[in-house]
């Protein structure tokens, strides 16, 4: 479950951002819409806790986000959030399986390796697990990056841009991979994106417009009517 | 997978940089250490055979000389004493021991030094094999000796006139070996003891010839007898007040206060050890530079790394610890290796020594300072360490998913 009420970000020095009140139950997809740079990825980090808002508070898999301290916030994040970045994040120092380890490493709980196995097998990417992420391809680099993020049974996953760069038959791939994963472990699925391929195959998703980065109040879509 | 391992991993997913760093490191260290072996050897080696010598009496000339030559035996005795002169110093009332040192001959390089049992037992040397000599002509040689000549108990040999081992033969006259002694780890290790006799004797028939003496020339010839220098203990501490200056004002002969004497040269050496050791310090800033400026690009590089840890659930202070431990790696390693190689280094330098005849150094002797070296080091990469582990420690997450 995602909530948000009256929430608004302000960058140091940068544009204010204000973000439309958007819930989203347990499960359930959201589409962060709008052009690159008017605050999608801010919204993820808001949500993921890595940033604070100015203003405005959030609650974000059942739990409210603003009366959580630094480290709660960290703990929290480790075990409910799974993030997809745009650009995946594999360390090259590592293996294939060493990327999802570190998962646990962050956590700060003990390798579980039947887990990480099983989270390469579910993505069909176990015969790379002792890869360097320099020897995959892009499609298996994101697949290994995604089964990072559902390592940990996350209870929402944040995909940032997952089809930039696809063409259709990778997105529509990338795309149906990203609800398999988010419904096996019953997370909320948080998209966001300026492909409307994904808003064309994702019909049933919640939609929150970004229109622009000049704090102007976008108005919320439904997408149910398309 | 946890923070040594894991920084391990970094460590050595550049593995040409780490390696730099640790060998510029273990280099730094590498001079520190053996700078302070050196020295610690060094002192320890004067203490040794300086140990109850309160002063040495010989021919007048440099202080320094008389030392070095009647205490450490590397330098040439500035020249003899008249025997009489040192009987009667013998009875002075101050003097509660005095050990006659003749030196003048030497066996392939070695000294043969005619004293009495008195000098063994100054350095509580113990005999490996056989024992000390009865009669003039029998020599007990020191365990170096014997290592470097294979000398044994009955063996003969003959000593050449000089120190340097360049001079005439004593066919004549030869020697046997009535001893062997232990190790000591002291000044009588390299030498080669006899009576005292046994070095008049070799001179007096060289100065004679084939033919026999009669009563009156034998007579003159131990009149004539000298010793070359005298090893003196006093009875009481008082004594080094005046005893000195009376022997070097009212006899022919020169005293020395050896500890005077080594403190003076091992303030002129200690100039040498002093720019080593700067050296050695300047190498290990240089090294922590090298840490610094590899750690700072390393975060630059690993941003991305350090960020999904953060996104990924890691508090700031992991992020930075695993950068500190990365050079905690890079610090114990090169102590590691930095005490080994000063110590490989100080067993070159006691190997060369050993060929020269001089000082006996050990180089795998352990001593307590050489504990601060990892301190040092730690400190060190710990300190260029900081700033690249605050920079991980804030690393600007939200900033970098913004980044496409």
């Amino acid at each position: 479950m995602i909530e948000t009420f009256d929430l608004a970000f302000q960058h140091p020095g940068g544009p204010s951002l204000r973000f439309p009140d958007v819930s989203v139950p347990q499960g359930g997809t959201l589409l962060l819409r709008g052009a690159s740079g008017s605050g999608k990825s801010t919204w993820l980090a808001l949500a993921a806790g890595l940033l604070r808002p100015t203003r405005g508070e959030m609650i974000v898999a059942g739990q409210p986000l603003h009366p959580l301290g630094a480290r709660a916030l960290d703990a929290w994040r480790a075990g409910a959030i799974g993030l997809l970045p745009q650009k995946l994040y594999l360390s090259e120092a590592l293996s294939v399986a060493g990327n999802l380890e570190l998962a646990f490493f962050a956590a700060g709980v003990p390798v579980d390796h039947s887990a990480v196995s099983r989270a390469l097998q579910a993505l069909g990417v176990a015969d790379l697990a002792h890869r360097k992420p320099a020897q995959l391809s892009g499609g298996q680099a994101q697949r290994v990056a995604l089964a990072r993020a559902v390592l940990r049974s996350p209870k929402v996953i944040l995909a940032d841009e997952p089809t930039a760069s696809l063409d259709d038959a990778a997105c529509a791939a990338a795309l149906a991979l990203l609800g398999a994963s988010a419904s096996a472990c019953g997370a909320t699925l948080v998209i966001a994106t300026h492909d409307r391929r994904v808003s064309e195959s994702l019909p049933e998703a919640i939609g929150l417009h970004f229109s622009d980065q000049n704090g102007s109040i976008p108005a919320p879509e439904c997408h149910h009517a398309l | 997978m946890n923070i040594v391992t894991l920084s391990w991993r970094y460590l050595w997913s550049r593995p040409l940089a780490s390696a730099l760093n640790l060998l510029l490191m273990t280099l730094g260290l590498t001079s520190i250490t053996f700078v302070l072996l050196a020295s610690h050897q060094l002192e320890r080696a004067f203490e040794r055979d300086l140990a109850g010598i309160d002063v040495v009496v010989g021919a007048k000339g440099s202080p320094l000389q008389l030392i070095l030559a009647g205490v450490f035996h590397i330098d040439v005795p500035p020249g003899n004493i008249p025997l009489a002169d040192v009987k009667a110093l013998a009875q002075h009332p101050q003097v509660a021991q005095l050990i006659p040192l003749s030196l003048g001959d030497s066996m392939r390089g070695f000294r043969i030094v005619g004293t009495t049992a008195d000098y063994l037992a100054h350095y509580q040397a113990k005999l490996a094999d056989g024992a000390l000599w009865t009669a003039p002509m029998q020599a007990v040689v020191g365990a170096q000796v014997a290592a470097a000549t294979g000398l044994k108990v009955g063996h003969r040999f003959t000593g050449t006139h000089g120190l340097d081992g360049g001079g005439d033969g004593h066919e004549q006259t030869p020697y046997t070996v009535s001893g062997v002694l232990a190790p000591c780890a002291c000044v009588l290790d390299r030498l080669i003891l006899t009576a005292t006799e046994s070095v008049w004797k070799v001179h007096e028939d060289m100065h004679s010839g084939d033919a026999p003496l009669d009563r009156e020339e034998q007579e003159a010839l131990e009149a004539e007898r000298e010793v070359t220098i005298a090893l003196i203990r006093y009875k009481t501490p008082l004594a080094a007040v005046t005893f000195p200056r009376y022997v070097n004002s009212s006899t022919g002969m020169q005293a020395a206060a050896p500890a005077v004497e080594i403190t003076r040269l091992l303030g002129m050496v200690g100039v040498g050890t002093r720019v080593l050791q700067g050296f050695g310090v300047v190498l290990l800033l240089t090294a922590a530079l090298g840490v610094f400026i590899a750690l700072w690009s390393a975060v630059r590089e690993r941003r991305a790394d350090l960020a999904m840890l953060r996104m990924l659930g890691a508090p700031p202070a992991k992020v930075g610890a695993l950068l500190l431990c990365e050079a905690l790696w890079l610090a114990l390693l090169a102590s590691a290796l930095g005490l080994l190689g000063a110590h490989g280094l100080t067993a070159v330098a006691g190997w060369l020594l050993q060929g020269e005849k001089s000082l006996v150094v050990d180089g795998w002797q352990w001593v307590p300072i050489e504990a601060w070296v990892p301190a040092w080091a730690v400190a060190v990469a710990g300190l260029a360490a900081l700033l690249p582990a605050l920079a991980a420690y804030r690393v600007d997450v939200a900033q970098l998913l913004n980044s496409r």
